[in-house]
């Protein structure tokens, strides 16, 4: 398979994966705070093709479940009334992409409710807010991430380009980034910026101390290439010619960067939804009711629900495919800008 | 041997010294501090708020504090905690002493797994026992650790193989000293697997490539001339030339099993640093926070200190270059 064709296929499979994210509204059957309170910790529901007579359906369906007599957490599937699941159905209201009022949704069923990854201690439907939650915590890596590399950019272009004592307290600052454990840089950062805040102060609290985390590690890739590059003859060529450093940056020396940073990029998202996901789950995020992948697991640190509600995990694993697909992605670019730097090198050595 | 010694310490020290100065810049941008919670209450007079902070010289610019702080991290108190009203160097330690246990074990154990299984996978290049570890490292690799320890977690709840939550059994005192050996071992079973499934991927990858450059060296193609069995030629020739770019990973794995020992903690209710420091930033215990931040960095700057020894011992082209140069 060439090269360019598996950084193909992985953006592909990672467009995929956030367009679903993004249409949450279609792809969830309800809305991600509203609550069931007749149904807490409802197990997910099974989608069945064959029924009591051992008939075949095409069309999958769920059995609605019923309290065991006796108990107040053990359900049964009540195989009486079985459920059609229906496609593209009309159900409860949401606006597509924040904005565009809609009522489809990709499945629901009638007269009752599905859930088919179970629901939370308040009734509600934990696939809906898993799907809903992912919009934060993908958003929180996408903008960290892309802040991150904004910032390590400047630093180690400007770095590379003057030199001198900047360039050395720069990349003194650094390696101190780089020496400490991650999680801890991003606690003490986040020990110092307020607690109480509403979601969406906590959201871009969030993505600012992820983003003030990482910035190191691309800005001395970003240096290190900055200064092959800046004695290269075209760059002299422009220079001679007058052109000024803002111009040389941008003109000559950002377009060589652009591998390291998009190799970069894929690498630091997944990380950084993971530390979105890390932070919420301790409590240091983005906090109840709107959902994200970390609080959606901080559930779990009650013994209780680890004991009894097994499903309450099934969202963590939501980020596999996501680092799967990230993994595939740096990697296929790694691969990509090697070959071109042997196809470089090799034309540069031609007589 | 005294000069590269004095270098790398040196560094170190320079190392600890300049997270500390950062950490106290952070805490200027810091909104608030450890007393404004009390200014909710009513029983409280303002004038007592004023008295607290200037008792704990909160009301003081950066570099009487940073100095007043530097003071007492030389008199082995490490600042002062609000919330617990006593030096932060005493309840580190013991919070310290745990997680360095899970620490330390987590890395010897990655480490003596990952080394063999690299080389192997180095040797067998393109085979089926290189594929079969590719394969599950690759699979490794993209369970992010949050999920592998709930994971686990929620795994031996269901099982009852290992105990659950806390480094020791209720009766600890009452058992024999064997049996203490052994009940610690038990609680720390979980932790420290999922300490070294999350760090296994990486490591086994970069000995796997370390190792795979040498091999195609000259030298080892005379050594396996002269007679010298597989074995040795892999762990006492190649091993050691394939060991400096390994000493660095050594670093960063120390680097990242703390981090990640700082989150399996809390999900597993381990008894270090992790649920302290998060106590401490709920808490706004500002001192409590820098000074678990500047003991992870002085575990890290000892690590690489002892990493860099190793690589002296291990490898003689570092002895040569640093006596000579």
């Amino acid at each position: 398979m060439s090269r360019p064709r598996k950084v193909a296929i992985w953006l592909v499979v990672l467009g995929v994966l956030h367009g679903i994210v993004l249409c949450a509204g279609f792809f969830a059957p309800y809305d991600p705070v509203e609550q069931d309170r007749k149904n807490p910790y409802l197990p997910p529901m099974r989608l069945h093709f064959v029924d009591t007579r051992g008939q075949l359906h095409l069309c999958p369906f769920v059995y609605p479940f019923q309290l065991r007599p006796g108990t107040f957490d053990q359900y049964l599937e009540d195989t009486a009334q079985p459920h059609p699941l229906r496609f593209f159905t009309s159900g409860g209201r949401y606006r597509l992409f924040g904005f565009l009022p809609a009522r489809l949704h990709f499945f629901g069923a009638d007269n009752t409710r599905i859930y088919l990854l179970g629901t939370d201690a308040f009734g509600r439907d934990q696939l809906s807010r898993l799907l809903f939650g992912g919009q934060v915590s993908l958003l929180a890596g996408l903008l960290g991430a892309g802040f991150t590399l904004l910032i390590g950019w400047c630093i180690g272009a400007a770095a590379g380009f003057y030199g001198g004592w900047r360039d050395d307290l720069l990349m003194r600052v650094a390696e101190l980034f780089l020496a400490l454990p991650w999680l801890y840089l991003l606690f003490a950062i986040r020990a110092f910026l307020p607690l109480a805040v509403n979601p969406l102060e906590a959201f871009f609290l969030i993505v600012a101390v992820i983003a003030a985390v990482g910035w190191a590690r691309p800005a001395r890739l970003v240096r290190g290439v900055v200064l092959s590059v800046k004695e290269r003859d075209f760059v002299c060529a422009a220079r001679g010619f007058g052109a000024s450093d803002l111009y040389l940056l941008k003109r000559h020396i950002l377009p060589e960067t652009s591998s390291v940073l998009l190799t970069q990029a894929a690498i630091l998202i997944p990380q950084y939804v993971l530390a979105e996901m890390t932070l919420s789950f301790l409590g240091l995020g983005v906090p109840e009711p709107v959902p994200s992948w970390g609080n959606l697991l901080s559930n779990l640190q009650q013994y209780s629900v680890l004991v009894s509600y097994w499903w309450m995990y099934l969202p963590a694993l939501i980020m596999v495919p996501f680092f799967l697909g990230y993994l595939g992605l740096a990697s296929a670019l790694q691969e990509r800008a090697e070959t071109y730097k042997i196809k470089r090198r090799s034309f540069g050595t031609l007589p | 041997m005294m000069r590269y010694l004095l270098r790398r310490l040196a560094h170190a020290f320079l190392l600890v010294i300049g997270v500390s100065l950062l950490a106290f810049l952070f805490t200027t941008l810091a909104p608030g501090n450890y007393f404004d919670e009390m200014r909710l209450n009513p029983q409280i007079a303002p004038e007592t708020l004023v008295a607290l902070r200037a008792q704990y010289q909160l009301d003081r610019p950066l570099p009487v504090r940073y100095a007043s702080w530097v003071n007492s991290v030389l008199h082995g108190e490490m600042g002062f905690s609000f919330a617990y009203n006593t030096p932060v160097a005493p309840l580190l330690l013991v919070r310290a002493k745990n997680t360095l246990l899970l620490t330390v074990t987590a890395t010897l154990l990655a480490w003596a797994i990952a080394l063999p299984l690299g080389v192997w996978s180095a040797e067998r290049l393109g085979q089926l026992p290189d594929r079969l570890i590719s394969w599950s490292t690759a699979a490794l690799l993209v369970v992010p650790d949050l999920a592998l320890a709930l994971g686990l977690l929620v795994l031996t709840v269901r099982t009852g193989w290992f105990p659950t939550g806390g480094m020791v059994s209720v009766d600890f005192e009452s058992l024999s000293s064997l049996n203490k050996i052994r009940d610690l071992a038990l609680h720390m079973a979980l932790p420290v697997t999922t300490l070294v499934l999350s760090a296994l991927p990486l490591l086994v990858r970069h000995v796997r490539a370390a190792v795979a450059d040498v091999l195609d060296a000259p030298f080892l193609l005379a050594a396996e001339g002269h007679g010298i069995p597989r074995r040795t030629l892999l762990f006492r020739y190649a091993l050691p030339a394939a060991a400096n770019p390994l000493v660095s990973l050594f670093g960063f794995s120390i680097g990242a099993l703390l981090s990640g020992s700082l989150l399996i903690e809390v999900v597993m209710s381990w008894p270090g640093l992790g649920p302290f420091l998060l106590e401490a930033i709920l808490a706004r215990d500002i001192y409590v926070v820098i000074g678990g931040v500047l003991f992870s960095t002085i575990f890290l700057a000892a690590g690489n200190f002892l990493a860099d020894m190793l690589l002296y011992w291990v490898d003689p082209r570092i002895r040569t270059a640093s006596t000579s140069g």
